[in-house]
């Protein structure tokens, strides 16, 4: 094996330092984020959530659920994504120790093999992608035709920047095939397109290799910084986040600590509410009830937002967007981002210290039209691929309305009222509950 | 026709020092809404048809609090979940059968971290199981040929992963069951969940119900079936403003089985 260890491999070992210190201090800004959220107790049953983790990440089944075409393509760009990341594994030690291509010797006919199937993954992933554009941009689908501005330039950023770092790789592939120095023909794809660079001199060659892979290898390193500000960040957080999904029953909703707390002692005769808590004095604030901004969500709703890639399946399902209301459940996974990036943001400025904005997720981003437009039907938890739960973001909103507003409209009043009074949603009384029997 | 119903109260069982197999949670759209009313008497009459002991709290049951819950007052909600529990486990229930989604969403799922810990089951899967028990039997006839389209309760599907117990009872009707474009998982919402059923839907280009109903329209039903009294009477007025109007009857699950046994 050969090194030839340079100049190079000092500036590729920089620019990957760089790459990894810049993506990880995002990353970290992105985790204090998340953590900006109360906390939840989501690691029980932890085989269950590997499992889930398994079939649902992994295995992408929810992801091929029903929708055929984009699942098929997703399928094939995510194979892509995880498997010829095992060659960039070996770019990156190439790159590092001035070495070429070093697991071909010791790996042999199955390096050949590997690369082979690259290369038709890398092909397919072209395909998908130009798909995935049309999609976007041709032949819109529906569910993307209200995406505007970044939220659309962002999806066909992601996929441009793919399609591009794929042809880099066959390219590098097709000039590497024409080298004097190299000692194969090129592989299945390459091989084919080595026909290109015919013709061209050893020195070209060697200049047009070079070039292929450092555009390949920095475009792979700037598109990791990209991430953090995409919703291509799914990629990474779709396994925890999947692994963190609520496993008891769709329709079972939580039952708020401090409210059963308070219930509990108006229904304890020999409860003294004056009494001091056993713990001493109470000096926190208490917490409020539900949720008017991010800062009041759990911090697995939290990563929920970071986790949404935006492909509005929920919206598509939604009994309420599709009959035309506000509604729209992708809308309040990117408002809840946008409003925890904004809150981050504040924090960053101020010293860590978040200052009142005199903004919240409520009413700046999210409407209450919107909020009681929901059915609660778990139409859109049931559609997300990477389990991703709405429907509990606009229920803890509803909490605050109802509970510290107490701003709902007079028919949800009247019913409430009922309820309290009749023990019944409607105006009638509790006696005559029974007088169905002898109608 | 068929004897007068026979619905004992768990007051008066208790004063008898009788204990019923089961308790019958009636819920408030099955105690007052004239449609439902008639969907708890069906449901009765299958009970008394079967032979089970069962009985119902009558005026003693109130609320589960779900309405109030999906709105999001967690007060309303847990008095009466508390309250609910208090009688309940006065009476040491150890098993409840409703005919409505939503108390059984709620008392099977929301109510034993407050301390009502019993065995829930929707009537649909109740008859399923009386059928296969052979404890009820159902003679094929009135819907034989017959096309009944069935419309997934979010509460029962989704919620709470019953697709297969409604479906086996119509099946069992020898009638042909014949699916939405949305069904299952992915069925359509009624409209009338989330406390919607209590207030006019926010503005839109159509409601839920028309939607869903067309839906079931595309099918060519002879029956539109359902297992919520809600989604009852979402559906009936989808009908109602349909051209289908008035020979498109919407019927529970239990009512399908008092149909064709003429209880």
């Amino acid at each position: 094996m050969e090194i030839h260890f340079g100049w190079q491999n000092i500036v590729f070992m920089v620019a990957l330092g760089v790459a990894i210190h810049f993506f990880s201090r995002s990353f970290k800004k992105i985790w204090r984020n998340i953590k900006l959220g109360k906390d939840i107790q989501r690691n029980d049953r932890s085989s269950e959530r590997w499992g889930i983790m398994a079939r649902v990440a992994m295995g992408q089944t929810k992801m091929v659920k029903r929708r055929y075409v984009a699942g098929f393509f997703h399928v094939l760009i995510y194979a892509g994504f995880i498997l010829i990341n095992i060659e960039v594994a070996e770019i990156l030690i190439d790159g590092i120790l001035g070495t070429h291509r070093i697991f071909a010797e010791p790996l042999g006919p199955v390096y050949d093999a590997a690369i082979h199937f690259f290369e038709i993954l890398a092909v397919l992933v072209i395909v998908a992608c130009v798909v995935f554009l049309w999609r976007r941009n041709v032949n819109v689908v529906d569910r993307f035709k209200d995406l505007k501005g970044w939220p659309k330039k962002d999806g066909n950023y992601i996929l441009i920047i793919e399609l591009v770092l794929m042809l880099a790789l066959l390219t590098l592939g097709a000039a590497e095939a024409n080298m004097d120095s190299m000692n194969h023909n090129g592989w299945v794809i390459s091989g084919l397109l080595a026909p290109i660079f015919s013709g061209f001199s050893q020195e070209t060659l060697h200049v047009i290799e070079r070039a292929a892979w450092w555009f390949h290898i920095i475009g792979i390193l700037l598109f990791l910084n990209y991430l953090p500000f995409s919703k291509h960040f799914h990629i990474i957080m779709a396994f925890p986040n999947v692994w963190y999904s609520k496993l008891e029953p769709k329709g079972q909703f939580s039952n708020n600590p401090a409210v059963k707390k308070e219930v509990e002692m108006m229904m304890d005769p020999n409860a003294d509410p004056f009494a001091a808590d056993a713990g001493g004095e109470e000096t926190e604030e208490p917490d409020r009830f539900g949720a008017k901004d991010v800062t009041d969500l759990n911090w697995v709703q939290l990563m929920n937002a970071y986790s949404c890639t935006e492909c509005g399946r929920c919206t598509a399902s939604c009994p309420a967007n599709i009959t035309g209301k506000k509604l729209s459940p992708r809308k309040i996974m990117m408002d809840t981002r946008d409003r925890l990036e904004e809150v981050g943001q504040n924090i960053d400025a101020n010293g860590g210290e978040f200052k009142d904005d005199g903004k919240s997720l409520l009413d700046d981003y999210i409407t209450r039209e919107e909020l009681w437009a929901c059915t609660t039907c778990n139409a859109c938890t049931e559609a997300c691929p990477v389990n991703i739960d709405p429907m509990g973001i606009i229920v803890d909103m509803r909490r605050y309305l109802v509970m510290e507003e107490s701003s709902a409209s007079s028919q949800i009043n009247t019913m409430m009222t009922n309820i309290e009074n009749n023990a019944a949603p409607w105006a009638y009384a509790q006696a005559d509950r029974a007088n169905w029997i002898n109608e | 026709m068929a004897e007068p119903i026979k619905v004992p109260t768990m007051a008066e069982m208790n004063a008898e020092g009788k204990f019923p197999e089961v308790l019958f949670w009636v819920g408030c759209a099955g105690s007052f809404d004239d449609r439902a009313k008639k969907i708890t008497k069906a449901f009765v009459k299958i009970l008394n048809k079967a032979n089970i002991s069962f009985a119902v709290l009558g005026t003693e049951e109130s609320c589960t609090g779900d309405p109030a819950k999906r709105a999001g007052n967690e007060f309303v909600f847990m008095m009466q979940a508390m309250q609910n529990i208090e009688v309940l486990n006065g009476y040491e229930i150890k098993k409840i059968v409703t005919t409505c989604p939503h108390c059984f969403n709620t008392l099977a799922n929301e109510y034993p971290e407050l301390g009502g810990n019993y065995e829930v089951v929707h009537h649909t899967k109740f008859i399923n199981n009386l059928l296969k028990e052979g404890k009820l039997t159902v003679e094929g006839g009135t819907y034989k040929g017959k096309r009944i389209t069935y419309h997934d309760p979010c509460y029962l599907g989704r919620a709470n992963g019953i697709y297969e117990a409604p479906r086996e009872v119509i099946q069992r009707l020898d009638a042909e069951l014949v699916e939405m474009r949305r069904c299952k998982s992915n069925g359509l919402c009624c409209g009338a969940g989330g406390a919607q059923m209590f207030k006019e839907p926010e503005k839109g280009n159509k409601d839920v119900n028309i939607e869903r109903t067309q839906e079931a329209l595309e099918t060519k039903p002879d029956y539109v079936a359902a297992a919520c009294p809600f989604c009852n009477t979402m559906m009936s007025d989808g009908v109602k403003s349909s051209e289908r109007e008035g020979q498109l009857p919407v019927l529970d699950i239990a009512e399908l089985i008092v149909q064709a046994e003429d209880l």
